[in-house]
C-alpha cells in the first residue's frame, strides 16, 4: 500500500517531515508553504488588475 | 381527429392565493425574481480578482462531493487496496486543501469588505456558519481514513469532545458512526447552509463600496435613516 | 414594511450602506463557475499525480505486541489493576470519580454520563481470554484470581506491576522477571500470547458479534499503551507539537485549526487538567464571536478603519474621482 503510494506520486512526501521552531510555535514546512501561499493569493486578488468590461449590461 | 401530444395549449389557471403551493411559489418569486436568481449583469464596482473566491470556494465543494461521490461507490476500503482508488482519494484530499484554502481567502476578502452592511447580516453569518460545519466534515473525514491517522486523530480528539459531553453520544472511536455523519449528514449540512448562503447573495446583492466620507456616522453623503439593501433591478 | 413605519435610526457606515444607484456590466455568472469547475479540476488533478496523499499503516494490537511487548504487557497489566488511562477516565467510559473535566461548576462530562461503558479488567483482559478455548492453564490461572479476594487480587497485581517494570524482550518473547504475582503473571503472559497471534484484535472489535463497525475497545487498548503515542510523537502529531493541524510525512494537514491547537501551548490550559474543556470554551466564544461580528462594535469597524477596501474598490473610487 505505501509502495502504492509511492509509485503515485511524483515527489514522494512520506518520511520524516519538516518542521519551522519559531519561539513557542512549531510548524510544518508544508502548513507554512499553504499559509504563505494564501497570503500571496490574497495580496495578488487585491493588486492584480481586473479586465475593463463594456458599461450598460441591461 | 386531433392527437394528444401532451403538450398545453392554454396556460395553467392561477390557484387561489390561499394555497399552500401558490403562497410558497409566490414567496419564492418575490424573494428571488429570476433575473435576481440568475442575474446576467453586477454593479460596476465588482471589479477585483477577490470576488472569484466565492465561486472557486463552491465549485471546491462541488469537487469534494463527486471525489467522495466515487469513493462511496467502491466503499471506504477500497484506496488502501488499489492505485485508482488511492488516486481518487488524493483527489478528494486535494479538492478538501482547496475547498479550505479559497474559503479562508473569501472570508478575508468578505472581512475587508464589511460585506454584512446593508442588511447582509444573515449573509455573513450562513457563511461562517458553513466554514464551522465544514470543518467538522473534514474531522469526520479524517476519522474515516482508516489508518494511523485516524487512529491518532480519534483517540486524541476523544479528549476534547468527551470534555464537552457529547463524546457520550457523539463516539469518534465509532467508525461506522463517524463515516456516516461524514458523507450523510454532514455533507446535507454543508450542502443546505452553503445554499443558503449563495441565495442570500442572490437576494441582496453585491455590498456596494464603502461611501466616500464615510469616516464617521455624520456623513455629508449618507442619509440620516438607515435604508435597507437595494437589490439590483 | 413602509418607510414611515420603519425605525429611524442613525446611518452607520459599519452597518448600513447608501443604496447602489450608479452603472452595471455584464457579467456571466454560470460561465464564471464552469471557467472555475474546470480550472480546480486542473488544480487538483496536478496536485493529486504529483503529491498523491498519505496512507500510514494502521498498528494492530498484533504490530503492537510483537514489536514491543514489553509496553504491551506494562499497559495490560493496568488494564487488569484499573489504574490505565481508560480505567479511571470517568464519564463517559466509567464512573470514576473527580475524573471529569470542570470549569468551575460547569461540568458537561459528569452530566451526561456514562454511556460507552467500558470495563477495562473485564473488557480488555479476562473476557478475550476467556474465549480462548482448550487453554487450561490461562482458564485455570482466569478462575484463580477471579475467585481471590481484592486484597489478593490487589497484591498481586502491585507484585506484577513492580516486576513487568524490569521485562525484557528476548527474541520478541515477554519475559518477566519472577515475582509473588500468583496467576496474574499467566494471565498477562497469555494476553501477550494471544495479541501476537492477532486473536486480540478481532475479539476486542467483534464483541461476539459477527458485524462491527465500533473500534472504540481496541482504539482505547492502544492508546493506553505508550506505542501510539511513540509512533504520532516520530510523526510530529502530538498535542506539544501542535499536531492537531498536523498530516503525517511532509503533507499540508489542517492549517485552519492553528487557533484550536494554539490555546493549548499556552498558560494554563497547557497544563490544565481540564485544559480540553478551557480550549473548547474559549473556541466557542471566538466562534460565536465571528459568527456575530457584524454586530460588534469596533471589530466590526476594523475593515473601515484598515483602508483594504480602498485598494480592493479602486477602481470605483477613480472613477468617482473623474466625474
Amino acid at each position: 500500500m505505501f509502495l502504492g503510494a509511492l509509485l503515485g506520486a511524483l515527489i514522494n512526501l512520506n518520511g520524516s517531515g519538516r518542521y519551522i521552531h519559531w519561539g513557542f510555535i512549531q510548524i510544518s514546512v508544508a502548513n507554512f508553504v499553504v499559509i504563505v501561499l494564501m497570503v500571496v493569493v490574497f495580496v495578488l486578488a487585491i493588486l492584480l488588475p481586473f479586465p475593463k468590461r463594456k458599461r450598460g449590461g441591461q | 381527429m386531433s392527437i394528444d401530444t401532451g403538450e398545453r395549449s392554454d396556460p395553467p389557471a392561477r390557484a387561489e392565493s390561499r394555497q399552500w403551493t401558490a403562497r410558497m411559489r409566490n414567496a419564492a418569486e418575490s424573494a428571488f425574481p429570476p433575473d435576481q436568481l440568475l442575474p446576467d449583469r453586477q454593479p460596476a464596482y465588482m471589479a477585483s480578482w477577490i470576488y472569484v473566491f466565492g465561486v472557486l470556494t463552491v465549485v471546491s465543494l462541488a469537487w469534494v462531493i463527486i471525489t467522495g461521490c466515487i469513493l462511496a461507490i467502491m466503499g471506504p476500503s477500497w484506496w488502501h487496496v488499489s492505485t485508482a482508488g488511492h488516486f481518487v482519494n488524493s483527489l478528494h484530499l486535494w479538492s478538501v486543501e482547496a475547498f479550505f484554502f479559497f474559503m479562508v481567502i473569501h472570508l478575508w476578502g468578505k472581512f475587508f469588505m464589511a460585506a454584512w452592511r446593508g442588511n447582509r447580516r444573515l449573509t455573513w453569518v450562513t457563511g461562517v456558519i458553513s466554514f464551522l460545519v465544514s470543518v467538522g466534515a473534514a474531522f469526520t473525514g479524517y476519522l474515516s481514513q482508516q489508518n494511523f491517522d485516524s487512529q491518532w486523530i480519534s483517540t486524541q480528539a476523544k479528549d476534547g469532545i468527551n470534555a464537552t459531553g457529547a463524546g457520550a453520544v457523539w463516539n469518534v472511536l465509532n467508525f461506522g458512526q463517524m463515516l456516516m455523519w461524514h458523507i450523510v449528514l454532514l455533507p446535507i449540512g454543508v450542502v443546505l447552509i452553503a445554499g443558503l448562503h449563495v441565495l442570500m447573495v442572490r437576494r441582496h446583492g453585491i455590498v456596494p463600496p464603502f461611501a466616500v466620507g464615510d469616516k464617521d456616522s455624520a456623513s455629508e453623503t449618507a442619509p440620516a435613516v438607515a435604508v435597507p439593501a437595494e437589490e439590483p433591478a | 414594511m413602509s418607510p414611515d413605519t420603519k425605525k429611524r435610526r442613525r446611518f452607520n457606515p459599519d452597518r448600513d450602506v447608501t443604496p447602489w444607484k450608479g452603472a452595471y456590466v455584464p457579467y456571466d455568472i454560470l460561465k464564471e463557475a464552469f471557467v472555475a469547475f474546470l480550472a480546480v479540476a486542473v488544480l487538483i488533478v496536478l496536485l493529486a499525480v504529483v503529491f498523491s496523499s498519505p496512507d500510514e499503516p494502521a498498528i494492530t494490537l498484533k504490530s503492537w505486541s510483537v514489536v514491543n511487548p514489553v509496553d504491551f504487557a506494562q499497559t495490560a497489566i493496568t488494564e487488569l489493576d484499573g489504574t490505565s488511562a481508560t480505567a479511571s477516565y470517568g464519564p463517559p467510559y466509567n464512573s470514576t470519580p473527580d475524573s471529569s473535566q470542570h470549569i468551575g461548576f460547569f461540568e458537561p462530562e459528569q452530566w451526561f454520563g456514562v454511556h460507552q461503558p467500558i470495563d477495562t479488567a473485564q473488557d480488555f483482559v479476562i473476557g478475550p481470554l476467556r474465549t480462548l478455548p482448550n487453554q487450561a492453564v490461562t482458564q485455570a490461572a482466569l478462575t484463580l484470581y477471579q475467585s481471590a479476594s481484592p486484597g489478593q487480587q490487589t497484591a498481586w497485581t502491585t507484585a506484577y506491576e513492580k516486576a513487568v517494570a524490569n521485562a525484557t524482550d528476548v527474541n520478541g518473547r515477554l519475559h518477566v522477571p519472577a515475582g509473588r504475582y500468583g496467576p496474574v503473571g499467566a494471565i498477562i503472559g497469555s494476553l501477550t500470547d494471544m495479541a501476537q497471534t492477532g486473536g486480540l484484535d478481532g475479539t476486542l472489535l467483534s464483541e461476539g458479534q459477527f458485524y462491527n463497525t465500533n473500534y472504540t475497545k481496541p482504539l482505547l487498548f492502544l492508546a493506553d499503551g505508550t506505542y501510539l503515542a511513540d509512533q504520532a510523537q516520530a510523526q510530529h502529531l502530538t498535542g506539544s507539537q501542535w499536531g492537531m493541524m498536523n498530516e503525517t510525512g511532509n503533507y499540508p494537514g489542517q492549517a485552519w485549526l492553528w487557533l484550536y491547537t494554539m490555546w493549548y501551548q499556552v498558560a494554563p490550559m497547557n497544563s490544565s487538567s481540564n485544559g480540553d474543556l478551557e480550549v473548547w470554551a474559549i473556541m466557542m466564544v471566538l466562534s460565536v464571536g465571528l459568527i456575530f461580528l457584524p454586530f460588534i462594535p469596533i471589530l466590526r469597524s476594523i475593515p473601515r478603519w484598515t483602508r483594504v477596501y480602498k485598494l480592493i474598490w479602486r477602481r470605483h473610487y477613480r472613477e468617482l474621482a473623474g466625474t
